[in-house]
């Protein structure tokens, strides 16, 4: 590096601009790559509150009747969707292991025909690795007509193996519109009362 | 030491002055276009400085709107939708505007100098990364006239504020962000390999000036993350535009996610903006201290430990979104962390100072206000980073006043303590010393003013980010507001000071400094266009 007589800096230039360069392109695909790396640490750690996208089956039948778990359903609308979401339970006690059903009522009170999804977070997030549902309108979106509405299960199973300081389970469910975007991917297929995945 | 190299007889370039007074002869481009195509190291400098002054009085000129708007409680001058830009444009202006490229804008004119380069290794990408900056700021400045307004959802730009609720202004946005970003990243590029390739022989890592050492490691930095603010940005690009659902809940995507990404580029970032000010004051205290800057050594390592920790300390920013507690644990020890290194510099500058012989010219000055405010600024980042504590200080006054602390008696000082210091090598000529004594007064007083008192009102629970506030709060924000009037208006003699010194003033020596040792005063004043065409003879002053 410190040589008494000047060197030609050009091949040391460009060397380090070479590098330099590596460096960026690495870092902007690292960017990217951290949206997928994102995922997959949230999934194996239950850090989002995020509940599996698809219906999955009982872990186990045997229920673990030596404690109780508080089970809280809320929902939430959205700004820009006249939409309503109900339960018809708000509270329930449970114990761990045992399947449950609880109603959720959908309803356009707007004057179109407008598409939403509800979107699951758990809280506190570690209990989302063990909240397992069997049925969720969750999975896709719903579309409802003006004044049209629909009532659609959710059926739940908390497992045994929910951490023991867990005493209380909030599954949050947010209405989002979803936009009629012109490249909508499956063609809006109708719902009607009853009508469930 | 002060030995006069004669002008060098250039082939093809005057000797004009880089403040630009001297007229140019020979074939070079005259008037406009010798600024457009210039190469010149010194040149692109001062067009950086320019550029960075007037961006500093434009995104001035927004937090004058909100103080306007925040002197009382209630709305009385602007929409609260107005006020959002301001805030918004104040914090993007001001940190991509006016600090960055300040500290770009100083390094080009003075890492070649201090390192016996005759010009960066790339002169040409020089002019480039520079003439990037005026259409990127044109073009953010011009959303606030397109329908819908500018960017109002804060300088962090939070998605889904800025994808599902943003206007639509936004693509504009994050393209001038993308110019801006390629602009840095090409300044850090240039100055790497300049300070890597282009030394003077003799001159090894460890003789470098700490100016040049501290942007050195800012380059990296910039290098390490600008590319992920670029990555940021395209996926919000993507989710407004192409239907993608990164930052959506609704189709998959986490908005969350939009915070790591961010404060993974937002925490280094806000050590580039303060790296470069360690660097400019460790070398304007020994001068006046007439002493050799204590633990040069242990400046570098701790600039370069800040550096590395800078990496582990993002969601420090978020501790409130929910993370758990092993989480909330490691970003607040790694946070705490920091100020180790930064204590050691602290130290260093305060035994630099002990039995020196001090002068209090204006450079000092600022050198000194730098250290005492930007220390107090460093303990409420302290406070902040304990996770419970935060809990209550998030998103309050008490954030603004924190970080206004480092940002405008820090950095902000440090470049103008950097002006001062450079300015008789620049132009010639002292700056005016009774002016310069004037701004310096009425700044810090201005920035205790305005950014004192945030703490309290912060701590009793204003947010930050509000048009209008409870009333308990009017007194604090009426003596905030005052202040920042004053610390406004004073910026106006740092103009008169300048422009006086390219004027005219008491003639500078070559070594202007009288205990200035590095290899810049070994040049005339005003520098020469070209200089170090054949390396200097550099003697390490070290055993």
């Amino acid at each position: 590096m410190s040589h008494r007589s000047a060197p030609d800096p050009r091949p040391g230039v460009r060397r380090t601009v070479m590098r330099t360069l590596v460096v960026l392109a690495g870092m902007f695909a690292f960017a990217f790559a951290l949206v997928p790396l994102y995922d997959v640490f949230c999934q194996v750690t239950g850090l989002n509150g995020k509940t599996s996208g698809s219906a999955q089956t009982l872990a186990h039948d045997d229920v673990d009747t030596s404690r109780t778990v508080t089970m809280q359903f809320i929902t939430r609308g959205s700004q820009g969707l006249p939409w309503q979401l109900e339960s018809d339970i708000r509270q329930m006690r449970l114990h761990p292991g045992q399947r449950e059903e609880v109603r959720f009522t959908f309803r356009n009170l707007g004057d179109q025909t407008t598409r939403a999804r509800a979107v699951p977070s758990v809280s506190p997030a570690e209990a989302s690795l063990h909240l397992r549902k069997l049925a969720c309108f969750c999975f896709q979106e719903q579309q409802l007509a003006a004044g049209e509405g629909f009532e659609a299960p959710l059926v739940f199973q908390l497992t045994r193996d929910l951490p023991a300081e867990i005493k209380t389970v909030t599954l949050v469910y947010t209405l989002y519109p979803v936009q009629q975007a012109p490249l909508a991917r499956v063609p809006a297929a109708p719902i009607s009362e009853g009508d469930e995945a | 030491m002060a030995t006069h190299l004669p002008p060098k007889p250039a082939p093809q370039y005057s000797e004009a002055t880089a403040g630009g007074m001297a007229g140019a002869h020979h074939d070079r481009p005259r008037g406009l276009m010798r600024w457009v195509l210039t190469t010149n190291h010194k040149e692109i400098g001062t067009l950086y400085l320019i550029f960075s002054l007037t961006m500093f009085f434009i995104g001035g000129i927004f937090a004058m709107v909100v103080r306007a708007e925040l002197f009382q409680p209630g709305l009385q001058l602007v929409q609260p939708e107005f006020f959002n830009q301001m805030t918004t444009m104040h914090g993007l202006i001001m940190v991509f505007g006016a600090v960055m490229p300040a500290f770009v804008g100083l390094a080009n004119w003075m890492v070649p100098l201090q390192v016996g380069a005759p010009d960066m290794a790339l002169p040409r990408l020089n002019n480039f990364s520079f003439w990037l900056l005026p259409v990127a700021f044109t073009l953010l400045l011009a959303t606030l006239f397109m329908p819908g307004g500018g960017p109002d959802f804060g300088w962090t730009f939070y998605a889904p504020l800025s994808t599902t609720y943003a206007p639509p202004s936004t693509t504009f946005f994050i393209f001038s962000l993308h110019l801006a970003g390629i602009s840095s990243i090409l300044g850090a590029i240039n100055i790497i390999a300049t300070i890597l390739n282009l030394r003077a022989p003799g001159m090894r890592m460890m003789d470098m000036p700490l100016f040049v050492w501290t942007w050195l490691i800012t380059a990296f930095l910039l290098i390490a993350v600008m590319p992920v603010l670029a990555g940021v940005i395209t996926m919000m690009l993507l989710d407004i535009n192409f239907g993608t659902s990164f930052f959506n809940a609704a189709g998959g995507g986490d908005p969350v996610l939009f915070q790591h990404l961010f404060w993974f580029f937002g925490h280094p970032e806000v050590y580039i903006m303060i790296l470069p000010a360690f660097g400019i004051v460790s070398v304007i205290i020994p001068t006046f201290a007439r002493k050799r800057l204590f633990g040069y050594a242990s400046m570098v390592y701790a600039t370069a430990s800040i550096a590395i920790l800078s990496f582990l300390v993002w969601a420090h920013h978020m501790f409130i979104v929910g993370l758990p507690l092993v989480a909330e644990l490691f970003f607040m020890y790694t946070t705490m962390l920091i100020a180790v290194p930064t204590g050691v510099k602290v130290f260093n500058w305060i035994a630099t100072l002990f039995q020196g012989s001090i002068t209090f010219e204006p450079p000092m000055l600022f050198a000194l206000a730098f250290v005492v405010l930007f220390t107090i600024g460093g303990f409420s980042g302290l406070m902040l980073a304990i996770a419970p504590a935060d809990f209550q200080y998030h998103d309050t006054y008490f954030v603004v006043a924190h970080f206004h602390y480092v940002l405008v008696p820090g950095a902000v000082f440090a470049i103008m303590a950097g002006v001062y210091y450079w300015l008789p090598k620049w132009t010639g000529h002292y700056p005016h010393l009774r002016l310069a004594q004037w701004h310096f007064w009425l700044s810090v007083i201005g920035v205790n003013l305005t950014f004192f008192p945030m703490h309290f009102s912060g701590l009793a629970g204003m947010p930050r980010r509000i048009p209008d506030y409870a009333l308990q709060f009017a007194d604090f924000n009426m003596v905030t507001s005052l202040g920042a009037f004053l610390f406004g208006a004073s910026q106006l003699l740092f103009v008169a000071v300048v422009i006086l010194c390219i004027r005219g003033g008491e003639k500078a020596p070559a070594q202007a400094w009288e205990g200035a040792e590095d290899l810049e005063w070994t040049v005339p004043s005003p520098a020469p266009l070209h200089t170090f065409d054949t390396p200097p003879d550099f003697k390490p002053d070290q055993p």
